[in-house]
């Protein structure tokens, strides 16, 4: 078995007349870090969301643990519980209380009892550093610890792979280290990720790879000290440049 | 004398007022309150209306809404879902249905379904409060369904994608995450739904009735026959009152306290 856990070929993405995603090529190795960064509209989310299959693909293949999504005979639910994905605006189940946001899946999708669910989502929240809001609901809670408690929810389902769509955007400048902090943790720990944002400190520190999107194509894709630090393209350059301008 | 315009506007705003004075007086004077109380609320009228207004005509009453409402709701939610559904004869079948049933008077409903069905088919309904009910329930679910849809897509769509990106099928995501949602939302106007359905029971009684399944205002209309008297009526109006006012102030207050509660 080759050590691609994700492979995405020849991908096109249209929304009506809207083309997208114009022919994607990557592949992302096991326990690999990829940061994909690109101005708003080049079709990072899209590209994400076509991942987990949030998005169908118009034309291409995804694959994911050797499953193929892409193929209509795959089952969809079955092959996302291989996938976690973190929002911007974090989407906790506004119902339920932290608990029951991390065990919901565990219990409803895996079938696990109660207790067995409830235990390991207690140590999941102890590792975002939540365990003692359990009892909380979602609106007691502020943007960054909203935020663990997603990334602890999607954990809880044993993901291969993590997508995480700009988590931070969201956030008050004071809140985003704590969500960083997580992310790194769990790189450091071998966890293969897929991570959109606009936090070139993480994707220089953190990513094994950058991949820079514009126009719904991959304009550069290498190692974060050549893409961010010494960009061969013309518009990374220019996109950098922006950025850089904005902080 | 030229008069400004808020002087003039002062002008006319007092004259409607003294008018409207003046004939509320008139009327006052006019009618002869005790004939009116006579006609309108006399005790032992009142008096002998209980117990059975309670324990037959409320009974009755409370019989054909619970049914009607929980038969509504239950086929409402489907209505709901399927007008909310990708599956396109679904879809038609639901809008249509809605539009059909919401755009027809319940009490045309009521006598083609209770009566001019059986009358046609030569089948009969089992029993009068089945008759009744599941008229009733059928055209409750067209606007039940309205109301669902509205709390269903006043859910945000990120909830949805959320349950799905954990592996949730779109069911076992409508059941555990959307619909809880979205019944938090329209508590309250289901709760209005249901008040309208306390009144829409009223209208059961054109298909006839027998002693034992009179509602209430059947049998405070068979009291103003009996009495000569409309005091039946009134107290049947009260009863009514007794139920739906409570049930909007609820209402209200739920409203309000789901309005603070978002931030
Ligand atoms: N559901 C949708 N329906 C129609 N068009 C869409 C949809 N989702 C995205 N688009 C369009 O696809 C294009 C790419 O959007 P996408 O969200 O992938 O960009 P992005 O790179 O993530 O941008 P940002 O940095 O602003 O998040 C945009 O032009 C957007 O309008
Ligand atoms: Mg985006």
């Amino acid at each position: 078995m080759s050590d691609t856990l994700v492979r995405i070929e020849a991908l096109h993405k249209r929304f009506g007349t809207n083309h997208v995603l114009r022919g994607i090529d990557l592949a992302v190795t096991r326990g690999e870090v990829v940061c994909i960064i690109g101005p708003s509209g080049s079709g990072k989310s899209t590209l994400l969301r076509c991942v987990n299959m949030l998005e169908t693909p118009s034309e291409g293949k995804v694959v994911v643990d050797g499953v193929e999504l892409t193929d209509p005979e795959c089952d969809i639910d079955r092959a996302r519980t291989s996938t976690g994905m973190v929002f911007q605006s974090f989407n906790l189940f506004a119902h339920m209380s932290v608990i029951d946001n991390v065990t919901i899946a565990l219990r409803k999708v895996l079938k696990q009892d109660r207790t067995t669910a409830e235990a390991k989502a207690m140590q999941l929240l102890t590792r975002v550093g939540l365990a003692e809001k359990a009892t909380a609901y979602p609106a007691q809670l502020s943007g960054g610890q909203q935020q663990r408690v997603a990334i602890a929810r999607a954990l809880a389902m044993e993901p291969k792979v993590m997508l995480f769509d700009e988590a931070t955007s969201a956030l008050d400048p004071e809140l985003v280290g704590d969500v960083l902090r997580v992310m790194r943790e769990l790189a450091e720990e071998g966890m293969t990720m897929l991570v959109v944002t606009h936090e070139m400190d993480f994707a220089r520190g953190v990513a094994d790879r950058v991949v820079f999107m514009d126009g719904g194509v991959v304009v550069e894709d290498g190692h974060p000290d050549q893409v961010i630090g010494n960009p061969r393209e013309e518009r990374t350059r220019r996109f950098l440049a922006n950025v850089r301008e904005r902080d | 004398m030229s008069l400004s315009r808020r002087q003039r506007l002062r002008l006319v705003r007092g004259g409607v007022y003294s008018a409207t004075v003046a004939a509320l007086v008139l009327i006052l004077l006019a009618v002869d309150w005790g004939a009116l109380g006579g006609a309108l609320f006399k005790w032992n009228i009142v008096r002998d209306q209980f117990p059975d207004i309670l324990t037959t005509a409320l009974r009755n009453t409370v019989i054909f809404t619970i049914f009607g409402f929980i038969g509504g709701l239950s086929f409402g939610l489907l209505l709901a879902i399927m007008r909310l559904s990708s599956v396109k004869p679904y879809r038609w079948f639901a809008a249509t249905y809605i539009e059909v049933l919401r755009g027809i008077p319940l009490l045309v409903t009521l006598l083609i379904l209770g009566f001019g069905i059986p009358i046609a088919t030569g089948w009969q309904w089992p029993n009068p409060y089945i008759q009744g009910s599941v008229p009733l329930a059928l055209v409750a679910a067209a606007y039940i369904a309205e109301t669902v849809r509205a709390g269903i897509e006043a859910v945000p769509r990120g909830q949805m994608e959320a349950a799905r990106s954990l592996g949730m099928s779109y069911t076992r995501a409508m059941v555990t995450i959307i619909i809880p949602q979205a019944f938090r939302i329209i508590v309250p106007p289901l709760t209005n739904e249901f008040v309208l359905l306390i009144k829409d029971t009223s209208l059961i009684s054109v298909l006839g009735v027998t002693a034992s399944t009179l509602d209430l205002a059947r049998f405070g209309r068979n009291g103003v026959n009996d009495t000569a008297n409309a005091t039946p009526l009134v107290v049947a109006g009260l009863v009514y009152l007794a139920l739906t006012i409570p049930l909007t102030q609820l209402a209200a207050w739920m409203e309000r306290r789901s309005k603070a509660g978002r931030r």
